[in-house]
Formats: structure tokens, C-alpha cells, sequence
């Protein structure tokens, strides 16, 4: 019984953190129809971005009030997304969107591999700490087993962001004509919808989200050039899972994949490296889309 | 266009013509080997993970060693002497990143295009493991400089390959015999380490250690997470619900950084007695974030562990490279100076003995073999694989913050020598565990 | 002159061209471009799904089926012959394919080349946990002989160079019938609408499964030839980015010349090597931007700049 509550907290809060690095790449491909392999890439400037601004704002005498270091991370986050975002939408990957879907996906590895060593070429090869957020808010005690109440904010976020995305979506205007794009571009357009701004939008939202990602992570981690890599085929297998482009999809696959792997690691250690292909296997085999993905309407 | 297939294999045969062509106007580059320098092609991680805690201080630390060469006099004897015997040496670096199949393509091009004289590197197992042969083949003098699998001389032998660091095995030896000779309690003793060769390895070497030195601990939970995975918070969970007296870890870089820096605030440091097998290249990084009492091995007797024993050589290069990189030197520059200094000694003795000629391939691999030199991480020793593999005193230490000075030391250092921590020639070291370390030299 | 005979007199005049021309390389050339040529095999078997709209990320999975069979049976068995070890890597390649081409052949897009990339992932992780084979540090290959004959040295490179472009040439030029063939147009119209195709009385299914099969086992070949001209092999064979360099090759020459594939090889080969040795801590950059003019200057890649510039030439 207590194994049973460690496996759920545990999977939750690894759930919770991969569904922020994998519903921006879900929003991306769902609104863009781009597979971003330079998601992890983008993961891990927002990782650096948000180490720099916690680093700056501690510098600048943050020590008064620490928790406003939070801001600072998503202030960094924020900063990649509005800087990052419009520059490869704009720049870039607008050049392609006639063109094949799998050339996009190729230019987005190149991207990636040019944001690698972009990332060396700014930040150079000394891992980054900014662990001050990561003990600020204390311990959690939850039986024998010790939390930091920081895996827990990482729980609330996802959610919030969950429900923003969601919200947005589904109960506003804007978010409306963004399902309307999604649901046929052309059409979209012959009614009048702006869809350069909704996909640069979209575009940046994703960057956004990755970013985000990157930067919840960062007081745990060090952030050191390579960080990134994994992180991509992580939420693949997670986006997968739930089904490319749906939001809810990317939320159950992402607890499912926790909790998986949290069984995985309390009971059978030895199966760690391939449960997360095995659940995606699994999924596929009897969900060829994933779980939330609609059949679509062929045309002739 | 045509729909003359002919057509299509004139133009790509003709194409073919051109590329070919411009193949060999760029194969007209490559320099050609000269008298007075000594090229040597440096192989080591530049980017990715492996990048921040080997490959780039490595670099750092050779860059400087081999500056300090070329200007001759720096060092005490017998490394005094300019270069490499008189000979100026260039050096190429090369990045590692990209898995074993494109290094061994490096590699030929190194060898054959570059017209290196030796080619110096590898951090990685794989590559460690892919090379040899081909270096046999090309008869390209080769050296390892920091790979731990012990797969290489025991498996294979070959003819201008040589390692001048000791394999992983006596890591996990010397944890063992650490935690028998000061006492530790270990009834159980449990394992985080990485889902590849390194991880398992690392662990196995550990199990079978205490199991010879100290019969009645378990082994407990071992844990494999993959490699880079970044967040331990699960494994964290299963570790503490454990509650094992030891636990055992192999991790580097920043998976181990990110372990220290999550197990940290959840206690997981005050129920268990931690020991880090290859820890100490983080401690500059984390500094007080590495928590006191962990024990720490550092590969070698590397980083603060040789300071503490230091001789002229160690102070000179650990004061330099203090001062340029800002940082201590820490085992993975410890084990490029103790590759080049060997490198040195062998061009050395081969130039004695060919009447001060520029060594070949042949010439530089009669010199390399059983070779023995000082390094700052004590006396190397070329015994293993028949005189291809080195063995080399150990250390291991606990951590203690130094609040006068705000540094992290090192206590409890206890020393190892060579032959007390590897297997002798002739034995794999798997084998030389599960016996009971039949002809171990400790002193 | 007619199809059948043409293409044959095609083929033994370009292996004559590239053996002349192999002869003239400096080793490190010589064995840059069976590396090449071998992952030319693997792009090649990208190009035929490419004609039929499809494109896999995990074209890995059979370059590593190969070199993992033919490695294993020389290292087991002492089997050492390079056309035995081709033949099984080819047989081994063919069922595996046989097994999923069927299911593959039910998705399209995005979903075909994850689910490919799916499978080749699985087998990578899989391959990491076998100790027995390696584990993450894979295992040496003896070096092949050739029916017999077993060269060292300069001799083995020149006897592995001349075996890869007779292959290349051989498949080449069965593909090259194989693209003119009934078959071979079908599957181009499916890459414009696989509706009308299916209203015209072929099956979409079996057109597809029959690429996805070639293309296994030309991947297979790549990866046998690959393994041998290395000497190791490890589950990185299987990895994603191995995947997407393949497919790179296979953008890059676009999908209409066979030579193209090769030469586009080539080129990737040689910038990669030279990058990484002159801009050591800058090479991924500048292969990403490689990347990015290529696709943005030859949109139909390097197989259209070919035949654009004996379009022009005719005409002048």
C-alpha cells in the first residue's frame, strides 16, 4: 500500500514534468503540422536562459526576496520564446510549409544541430547551478519519504499550463479560429482567418512551452551542453502516446509514461531503459494514432 | 529529360568523375610528415555530455602541458628537455562526439590524410573498443588515454595500441577495500548507476569486491537509470524507502550533479553512507553542494587526492592550470598530462635508442611497451595486456567543507598502491576479483 | 537501344569508372567512399519509399540488422565470406521486413516515419541491455574475405571498395528497372493519389510493402558492408540520428536519379569529415547550416540540379 503511494507521487511528479517539455511540441504539430526535432534544443536554451536570469537576479540583490526568482526564470523562458520564436517561424520554417512534411522535419534537425553549438558558443562548456529555487519552498514530508515541495509546484504548473492551453483553446475566440486552422487551413483562410499570425503565434507558444520546460528544470539540474537530446525523444514517445497534436493525449501519455516508469523503477529495475518504448509500443499496437488521435478524412 | 537510362549513368559516372577528382585535389593538402614537429591528433569530447567533465579540461590541461614542452625548461627533469626530444609538437584536436563508427573514419583520416604521428585520445568505451583494430591494421602508433573498460587488452591484443590509464576495475576495488579499512558498516549496500557498458560494469566490479571482502553485506536494490537522464527524483524514492547502509554510484558529469543536487535536500545523505566511484571531477562545480561524508574515488590518485601528495611536477602544472582555467585540475586533465608525458618518454627512449632520429610507428610501440614513467598521479606502469595497458596507484577520500577557506578537501585519504588495486598480467580482472585477489601487493 | 540491354552496359561502364577511379584514391578516400557508397545503399532504399510519398526515421533498423548478422556469424560461426555474410544479412533483412512492411503499410506521413523510428528504437535499447553482444560498446568484426581470398592491409580497403560499388552498381541498376517497371510507376502515381490509384484496380498496400521490403534490404546490405569496412559494431547503428542522416542523403539527392543518391553521399561524407577537423568545436553548426542551403537551394535536391544542367546543356 505504501509502495502504491510512492509509485503514484513519484510517476506524478515525473508525469508532471514531462508534460510540460511535450505539450509544446503537441501545440506545434497539432497547429503547424511540423514535427519539431529541435524541441530539445529549445528545452535546454530555455534551461541556460533561465539559469542566467536566476544568476542575474541573485547578483542584483534577489537575496531580499528569493521567491521572485521565479519570475526570473520564466522571465527567461518568456525571453527565448518572444526572441527564438518569431526568428525560426519568420525566418525559417515559413520558407517550407508548401513543401513536404518530412522536409520540415529536416530542417528542423538542422536547426537543432545548429542550436547545439550555438548554445556552446554562448554559454560555453561550464555547467550552470541555480539551485536556490529548487530548495526555497522547503521539504514536504509524506511518510518515511522526504519531498522537496518544489516537485510539487512542478505538479501545479503542469496542471495550470494544462488548463491555460486547454481554456484557451476550447473556451475563447482566439483559441477557436486556432481549432479552426487545425481543422482545415485552406478553409480557415477563405474565411477570412489570419493564419500566418495564428501559426507565428502558435509557433511561439511552443517555443514557449519548451522553453518553460527547460527552465523548471534547471534548478535541478546542471545545465551542461547535451542536456537537450534526451529530453526530444522523450516527449516524442510521450506525444506519440497520447496521440500527435492533442493536448489531453499529451497529458494522459505523459502520466501514464510517470507512472509507468515509476513501477518500472520500484519494482523492477532492470526495465527501465524500455518501458517507455514498450508502453509506446503497446499503445500503437492497439491505438495506431495514439490514444487521442482522430481518424482523418482522406481526400481525393 | 531523357528517358535513356544510358544517358542518366554517363552524367552520374561523369559526376562521379568530378567528385573523385575534387577528392584528390583536397588529398593533395595533407601535410607531410616533417622532421621537426610531432604531430599528434587529439580525439577527446568537444561537445555533448561528455563534453564539460572530460573531454574539455582534458583539452585544457594537455594545451597547457604541451605549451609548457615547447618552451622546454618548465618542468622538472626528465621532463625538461624542449618538446618531444628537441622535436616541436602540434597538436590537432578532434572532436569525439558521434559514436564509434564515425571515429574510426577520424581515425583513418587522422592517420592517412592528416599524417599524424600518433593519435592520442578517447573517453568513450566504444571508441576505445572500435579503434585498436584499425590502428593495427593502418600500424599507426595509438595511445588510450581515458577509457575504463577493461574489454580492450583482455579480449583483444594488438601491436601499436597502448592505454596509459588503469581500467575501471580498480575503481570499485578500492571503494571496497575503503569501506572495509575504515570500518563502514555495510549489512546492505544498494546501486544507482547508468543503463550502459560503464554503469554495469562499475557495479558488477563492486559486488563481486564486497562480496570477497566483506561476505556478509547484501547487495540490495540496483538501480539503472539511461544515461543523461537528468531527473532521479524516482530512483531517489526507491533508494530511501531501501534504506541501504551504502550506496553505490558511478555516475558522472551532469547526471551526477543533477543526482547530488535532488538527493541532496531529500536526506537521502544522512540515511545512507554515499560513495561516488569516479565523483571528484564535480566537486569544483557543486562545491558545498556536495554533501560532507561522501566518499569519493577519483579514477587514479587525480585532483586533490594528488595534491595532497604532490611532488614539484603536480604543483607546477596544478598551479598553472589553476591559474588559467580559474579551477583545480581534477582526474580527467590528470590523465591527459600522464598520456603525454608517457608519449614523451617513449619518443624519448626510442630516439636513444635509433641515434636521435624521428621515431617510427615500430620504433615508438618497442619503446612504449613496459614502459614506466612519473606522472602528478604517481608512477604509471605499462604492465598489463603484455606491457599495453598501464596500471596506477588509487585514492579514495571523503569530503569535508573547509569553512576558513571555502573549499572542499578531502580527509581520510587512504592511498593504493598499483599493484594492490589491479590484477596482475595475464589475469582479467573479473576473474582476479572472484579469487580472492590472489597476488595482490599492498603495502 | 532497349531497356534491358541499355541498362546492363550502363552498369559495367560505371563499375569500370569508379574501380579506375578507386585506384587513383588515397586510402583514407578509398575508405570514405565505401562508407559513403554503404550508406548510399540505405538512402537508396529511403528514395524508393520516397516515390511512393513515404519516408522512414528509422531506416537504422535494418542498417543495424545487418552489421549485427553479418558480425555475429563471422564472430560466432568464423563465417567470414562477404557474399555469404551479404546473403544472410539480406535473408535477415527481408523477414523482419516481411513481418512489419504489412503493418507499416497501413500509415502514412508523420505516423509511418515515427512508427518506423519506433521500431528502430526498440531495437537500439534492446541491443544496449544484451550484454552478450556488447551492451552499448558493440563488438569487433574480423575483417571479410572474398570467396576465398583474404587481403590485409591496402589490398582489403582496395577488395571492400571494388565489392561496394560492384553492389552499389548492381542494385543500382536493378532499381533503376525496377523505377521503370510497372511496379515502379505505381508507385510514383500513389505519391500523387493513392485514391485513383485504388480505383484503378492496384493495390496501395502491397505497392507499398513491396518498397518498404526492397528498402529493408538494400539498408541491410549498407549495414553489412558498413560493419565490415569498420571492423565494429555497436547499437548506435540503431539510434534516431543515424536514422535522420539517411534520410538526409536521401532529401539531399532528391528522388528522381539513382546516381544522385551516391554522389549526395559522397558530399555529406566529405564536408562532415572536414568540418569536423577544422572547425572542431563548431562542426554541428556548420553541417546544420550545410543542411539548410542545401534544402533551401536545390529543393528538389541534388538529382534535379543534374538533369537541370543537361537540360541546359541540350538546349545551348
Amino acid at each position: 500500500m505504501e509502495l502504491l503511494a510512492y509509485i503514484l507521487v513519484d510517476g506524478l511528479i515525473y508525469g508532471a514534468w514531462l508534460f510540460i517539455v511535450s505539450v509544446g511540441l503537441t501545440l506545434v504539430f497539432g497547429v503547424l503540422n511540423i514535427l519539431n526535432l529541435a524541441h530539445g534544443s529549445l528545452y535546454a536554451i530555455g534551461a541556460y536562459a533561465a539559469a542566467s536570469a536566476v544568476g542575474a537576479y541573485f547578483a542584483l540583490g534577489g537575496d531580499a526576496f528569493p521567491l521572485g526568482s521565479y519570475v526570473a526564470m520564466i522571465g527567461g523562458a518568456a525571453i527565448v520564446a518572444l526572441v527564438l520564436g518569431p526568428l525560426l517561424e519568420r525566418g525559417l520554417l515559413r520558407h517550407f510549409y508548401d513543401r513536404d512534411h518530412v522536409i520540415i522535419v529536416l530542417v528542423t534537425y538542422g536547426v537543432f544541430l545548429i542550436l547545439e553549438d550555438v548554445m556552446k558558443l554562448i554559454w560555453g562548456v561550464t555547467p550552470l547551478f541555480v539551485s536556490e529555487p529548487y530548495s526555497l519552498l522547503g521539504n514536504v514530508e509524506l511518510g518515511p519519504l522526504y519531498y522537496v515541495a518544489y516537485d510539487f509546484l512542478v505538479i501545479a504548473v503542469a496542471i495550470l499550463v494544462g488548463l491555460v492551453v486547454w481554456f484557451t483553446l476550447n473556451r475563447t475566440r482566439r483559441g477557436k479560429v486556432v481549432l479552426a486552422v487545425i481543422h482545415d487551413r485552406e478553409m480557415s483562410q477563405t474565411m477570412g482567418v489570419n493564419v500566418d499570425r495564428v501559426f507565428m503565434v502558435s509557433f511561439v507558444a511552443g517555443v514557449f512551452l519548451a522553453a518553460l520546460g527547460g527552465a523548471l528544470t534547471a534548478p535541478m539540474i546542471s545545465v551542461s551542453p547535451g542536456i537537450g537530446v534526451n529530453v526530444i525523444i522523450i516527449a516524442f514517445a510521450v506525444v506519440i502516446i497520447g496521440g500527435l497534436g492533442s493536448i489531453e493525449g499529451a497529458a494522459i501519455g505523459a502520466v501514464f509514461v510517470g507512472i509507468a516508469r515509476a513501477a518500472s523503477v520500484h519494482l523492477l529495475p532492470e526495465a527501465e531503459l524500455f518501458i517507455i518504448y514498450l508502453v509506446m509500443a503497446g499503445v500503437l499496437v492497439f491505438r495506431p494514432e495514439g490514444l487521442f488521435q482522430k481518424t482523418q478524412a482522406r481526400k481525393i | 529529360m531523357s528517358k535513356n537510362p544510358w544517358r542518366r549513368f554517363a552524367g552520374k559516372a561523369g559526376s562521379g568523375l568530378i567528385a573523385a577528382a575534387a577528392m584528390l585535389g583536397i588529398a593533395g593538402i595533407g601535410a607531410s610528415k616533417a622532421e621537426d614537429t610531432f604531430k599528434i591528433g587529439v580525439v577527446t569530447f568537444l561537445s555533448g555530455g561528455a563534453a564539460e567533465s572530460f573531454g574539455v579540461p582534458a583539452w585544457n590541461g594537455g594545451k597547457l602541458l604541451i605549451d609548457m614542452l615547447n618552451k622546454g625548461g618548465v618542468l622538472p627533469a626528465p621532463y625538461d628537455k624542449k618538446g618531444f626530444g628537441g622535436m616541436m609538437i602540434d597538436a590537432i584536436p578532434v572532436d569525439e562526439a558521434g559514436g564509434a563508427t564515425k571515429q574510426v573514419q577520424e581515425f583513418r583520416n587522422l592517420v592517412q590524410r592528416e599524417k599524424v604521428d600518433t593519435v592520442l585520445g578517447y573517453v568513450s568505451s566504444g571508441d576505445c573498443l572500435a579503434i585498436p583494430p584499425v590502428a593495427d591494421e593502418l600500424k599507426a602508433f595509438t595511445i588510450l588515454y581515458d577509457c575504463g573498460t577493461p574489454r580492450v587488452f583482455e579480449e583483444g591484443s594488438y601491436e601499436y595500441v597502448f592505454r596509459t590509464a588503469a581500467h575501471a576495475a580498480m575503481d570499485n576495488i578500492s571503494l571496497a577495500k575503503y569501506m572495509k579499512s575504515r570500518g563502514i558498516k555495510v549489512e546492505t549496500f544498494a546501486g544507482i548507476n547508468q543503463d550502459y557498458a560503464w554503469g554495469q560494469d562499475s557495479w558488477a566490479d563492486f559486488v563481486a569486491s564486497m562480496s570477497n571482502l566483506s561476505p556478509d553485506a547484501k547487495a540490495g536494490t540496483a538501480l539503472f537509470p539511461k544515461i543523461f537522464a537528468g531527473q532521479y527524483g524516482t530512483e531517489i524514492s526507491a533508494l530511501i524507502r531501501e534504506r541501504a547502509d551504502v550506496v553505490h554510484s558511478s555516475l558522472w558529469g551532469g547526471d551526477l550533479q543533477a543526482f547530488v543536487l535532488q538527493a541532496g535536500p531529500r536526506g537521502l545523505f544522512e540515511r545512507s553512507q554515499v560513495a561516488f566511484a569516479a565523483g571528484d571531477h564535480v566537486i569544483p562545480q557543486l562545491g558545498n553542494k556536495m554533501p560532507d561524508g561522501t566518499i569519493i574515488g577519483a579514477r587514479g590518485m587525480n585532483g586533490l587526492a594528488a595534491k595532497a601528495h604532490a611532488t614539484e611536477l603536480t604543483n607546477i602544472l596544478w598551479e598553472a592550470y589553476e591559474k588559467e582555467y580559474g579551477t583545480f585540475p581534477v582526474q580527467a586533465p590528470f590523465r591527459m598530462w600522464q598520456g603525454i608525458l608517457g608519449l614523451k618518454s617513449a619518443v624519448e627512449k626510442a630516439m636513444e635508442a635509433n641515434g636521435g632520429k624521428k621515431p617510427s610507428d615500430e620504433e615508438l610501440a618497442a619503446a612504449m611497451k613496459g614502459l614506466e614513467w612519473e606522472a602528478p598521479s604517481g608512477k604509471i606502469q605499462m604492465v598489463l595486456g603484455d606491457g599495453h595497458q598501464a596500471i596506477q596507484p588509487n585514492a579514495i577520500g571523503t569530503t569535508k567543507w573547509d569553512t576558513a577557506t571555502n573549499k572542499m578537501t578531502l580527509i581520510d585519504i587512504e592511498y593504493y598502491a598499483a599493484e594492490c588495486v589491479n590484477p596482475p598480467n595475464g589475469i582479467k580482472a573479473v576473474d582476479w576479483i572472484k579469487a580472492g585477489f590472489p597476488g595482490a601487493k599492498c603495502d | 537501344m532497349s531497356f534491358a540491354r541499355s541498362v546492363p552496359v550502363a552498369c559495367v561502364l560505371a563499375l569500370a569508372v569508379l574501380v579506375a577511379i578507386g585506384l587513383m584514391l588515397p586510402e583514407w578516400a578509398m575508405f570514405l567512399t565505401t562508407m559513403a557508397f554503404a550508406k548510399g545503399m540505405v538512402a537508396l532504399g529511403i528514395v524508393c519509399l520516397m516515390r511512393a510519398g513515404l519516408v522512414s526515421f528509422g531506416q537504422g533498423l535494418y542498417f543495424c540488422i545487418g552489421a549485427y548478422v553479418s558480425g555475429l556469424m563471422a564472430n560466432w560461426t568464423g563465417i567470414t565470406d562477404i557474399f555469404l555474410l551479404s546473403a544472410l544479412g539480406i535473408v535477415a533483412a527481408a523477414i523482419v521486413a516481411a513481418v512489419f512492411g504489412p503493418l507499416l503499410a497501413t500509415y502514412r506521413g508523420i505516423f509511418f516515419a515515427m512508427l518506423t523510428l519506433s521500431l528502430s528504437m526498440i531495437l537500439y535499447g534492446f541491443l544496449s541491455k544484451l550484454s552478450v553482444l556488447g551492451g552499448t560498446d558493440g563488438l569487433n568484426v574480423m575483417a571479410p574475405t572474398f570467396l576465398g581470398y583474404a587481403p590485409e592491409g591496402r589490398a582489403l580497403g582496395l577488395a571492400l571498395y571494388v565489392f561496394t560499388c560492384t553492389i552499389v552498381v548492381v542494385a543500382g541498376g536493378l532499381i533503376r528497372v525496377f523505377f521503370d517497371s510497372e511496379h515502379g510507376l505505381i508507385a510514383l502515381a500513389i505519391r500523387d493519389n493513392e485514391l485513383r490509384v485504388e480505383y484503378l484496380g492496384a493495390s496501395v498496400r502491397n505497392e507499398i510493402a513491396i518498397s518498404y521490403v526492397m528498402a529493408a534490404i538494400l539498408g541491410s546490405l549498407g549495414g553489412v558492408i558498413a560493419g565490415l569496412a569498420i571492423g565494429h559494431v555497436d547499437p548506435e547503428f540503431s539510434y534516431w540520428t543515424t536514422s535522420g542522416e539517411f534520410v538526409f542523403v536521401a532529401i539531399l539527392s532528391g528522388y528522381v536519379s539513382i546516381g544522385a543518391v551516391f554522389i549526395s553521399s559522397v558530399v555529406l561524407e566529405v564536408v562532415r569529415s572536414f568540418s569536423n577537423l577544422y572547425f572542431p568545436n563548431t562542426w554541428q553548426l556548420s553541417l546544420g547550416i550545410f543542411l539548410l542551403v542545401v534544402i533551401l537551394l536545390l529543393p528538389n535536391g541534388l538529382g534535379s540540379l543534374l538533369s537541370r544542367l543537361k537540360r541546359k546543356k541540350r538546349s545551348s
